[in-house]
């Protein structure tokens, strides 16, 4: 059917890496999320003010800008600490920012402030009376968050989760900018040497497409899993 | 010395923003009580008994839960607040409240329900807890329905489960937020029976409730709040045959 004029291995190599980072970026973006979520509504003023401009920063600024940001300026700032380091302590290091953590970073990072505002609304639509039950019972704070809130909030979040998941997979095409040999650059290596766009592209549109409806069989396992006790109608 | 009186709260204020709900109300609960509060709404009873467990917290005044007095402090925002968590925690779990809502927990079953507190904040053994549980599903008549959720079941037997849930946790005190208000009329009696049982079974209980019936039939004591502050007070056949009280009486009288 195609013939890959043997970039086929590399190529395969570069889906390996595409999945890689983008389960290590969701695992970051979960967590930022979850975080910037609690911040959000919590009294803490503090909190409050840096889960604020977290958000308004990443979901104003460009994707590729921010990556282009954190990697190359990262690295800069980087260098200049280290430097500070040697000049005033005699330290001796040098810090290197690799591609593959900038990549996860970033796109950690972008899409953890969407997860955030995703979680934040869930939260919010957990009825008040639930959490004031496991209050009256006795619970600690964390044992009404994990027992609680947690799984009341995740049938909520759920369809936001689902749509920002796959929005981040796609996302991870930018890594090659900052030169991983991600599926994308890899193909694209290939189709220019070749001439053959073709043969490169669709192939690698189709894994895309196979991870996002592999993506949405799970999410909607999960749904029925966090929508027990609930009553369609 | 005897045992620790359960229950006693003394001359509790609260106060909204500048408007004062709670004018001073005391109450002593010994074992074995029923005390009902009966009054219009926007009387306070609600945000008193809210404030027994501190789900409100008052803003002076003393809770005293089996000889054990609640402390407070004042946080940076000049807010009078628990001083402790963990005691909050603990008095919490000595007093189970029934809420007018059920609150019973949708994303789990009756059973699971039943003996989450009991395993997670008693530390109680699972399976003991789930023993426990269904002689308590059985006192309230809803043993079948244990692995329903309660979104499918009608309310008073969702309110019925939330008594057993209340029950589970071997309360010193139970403390019921009108507990029938949201009811269908034809539910409410199901739930009265469940809780007239336990009164007779010498339960300590505190009961914020629109039912003058059962204000008058089975508790001990009445407590009539009007705008925040104790207007009656006393058993029923005298709050209820020979009030004082003009708003008591006004309270009383047919309405139409």
């Amino acid at each position: 059917m195609f013939d890959f004029h043997g970039y086929g291995p590399s190529i395969f190599q570069g889906a390996i890496l595409t999945i890689e980072i983008a389960f290590l970026s969701l695992f970051l973006a979960v967590s930022l999320g979850l975080l910037g979520a609690i911040a959000k509504i919590s009294k803490n003023r503090l909190a409050n003010a840096i889960a604020t401009a977290y958000t308004t920063l990443i979901r104003g600024v460009p994707d590729l800008v921010l990556m282009l940001l954190i990697f190359f300026g990262g690295q800069m700032l980087m260098n200049s600490f280290t430097d500070m380091l040697y000049d005033r302590f005699e330290i001796d290091i040098f810090i290197n920012i690799n591609e593959f953590i900038a990549g996860v970073v970033t796109i950690g990072f972008i899409f953890g402030a969407y997860m955030a505002e995703t979680f934040r609304g869930a939260f919010q639509s957990v009825d008040n009376g639930q959490i004031e039950a496991g209050k009256a019972y006795g619970m600690s704070q964390s044992q009404i968050f994990r027992r609680i809130m947690f799984p009341q909030m995740m049938r909520h979040a759920l369809p936001g989760l689902g749509n920002n998941w796959m929005v981040l997979l796609k996302t991870t095409a930018l890594v090659s900018i900052i030169g991983l040999a991600d599926m994308v650059r890899l193909a694209s290596e290939a189709a220019k040497a070749v001439h053959e766009p073709f043969t490169f592209f669709i192939p690698v549109a189709a894994v895309y497409l196979m991870l996002t409806a592999v993506s949405e069989i799970v999410m909607k396992r999960l749904e029925i899993r966090y929508s027990a006790g609930v009553v369609k109608g | 010395m005897g045992e620790a009186t359960p229950l006693i709260v003394k001359d509790i204020h609260k106060t909204f923003n500048d408007l004062e709900v709670l004018k001073g109300i005391s109450l002593e609960a010994q074992k074995g009580d029923v005390i009902s509060m009966i009054g219009s709404s926007g009387s306070g009873k609600s945000t008193f008994l809210r404030c027994i467990n501190l789900l409100e917290t008052p803003t002076s005044g003393e809770i005293i839960v089996h000889g054990e007095n609640i402390d407070f402090k004042v946080d940076k925002r000049g807010e009078r607040v628990p001083a402790n968590n963990k005691q909050v925690e603990a008095m919490r779990s000595r007093l189970s409240m029934v809420f007018q809502g059920f609150n019973m927990w949708s994303h789990m079953t009756i059973m699971e329900n039943i003996i989450e507190a009991p395993v997670n904040v008693l530390g109680k053994p699972k399976k003991e807890a789930m023993e426990h549980a269904k002689e308590l599903l059985n006192k309230v008549g809803i043993y079948e329905r244990r692995d329903y959720y309660p979104s499918q079941m009608s309310g008073g037997q969702q309110q019925r489960a939330a008594i057993a849930r209340a029950l589970a946790m071997e309360p010193e005190v139970m403390l019921f937020d009108e507990p029938t208000s949201a009811l269908d009329p034809e539910l409410v009696g199901e739930v009265l029976k469940v809780m007239r049982s336990l009164a007779e079974e010498g339960r300590t209980m505190v009961v914020v409730t629109h039912e003058m019936a059962f204000a008058r039939d089975v508790s001990n004591q009445v407590i009539f709040l009007h705008q925040g502050k104790i207007e009656e007070q006393g058993h029923p056949s005298k709050v209820f045959e020979n009030p004082d009280s003009e708003r008591m009486k006004q309270f009383l009288a047919p309405k139409y």
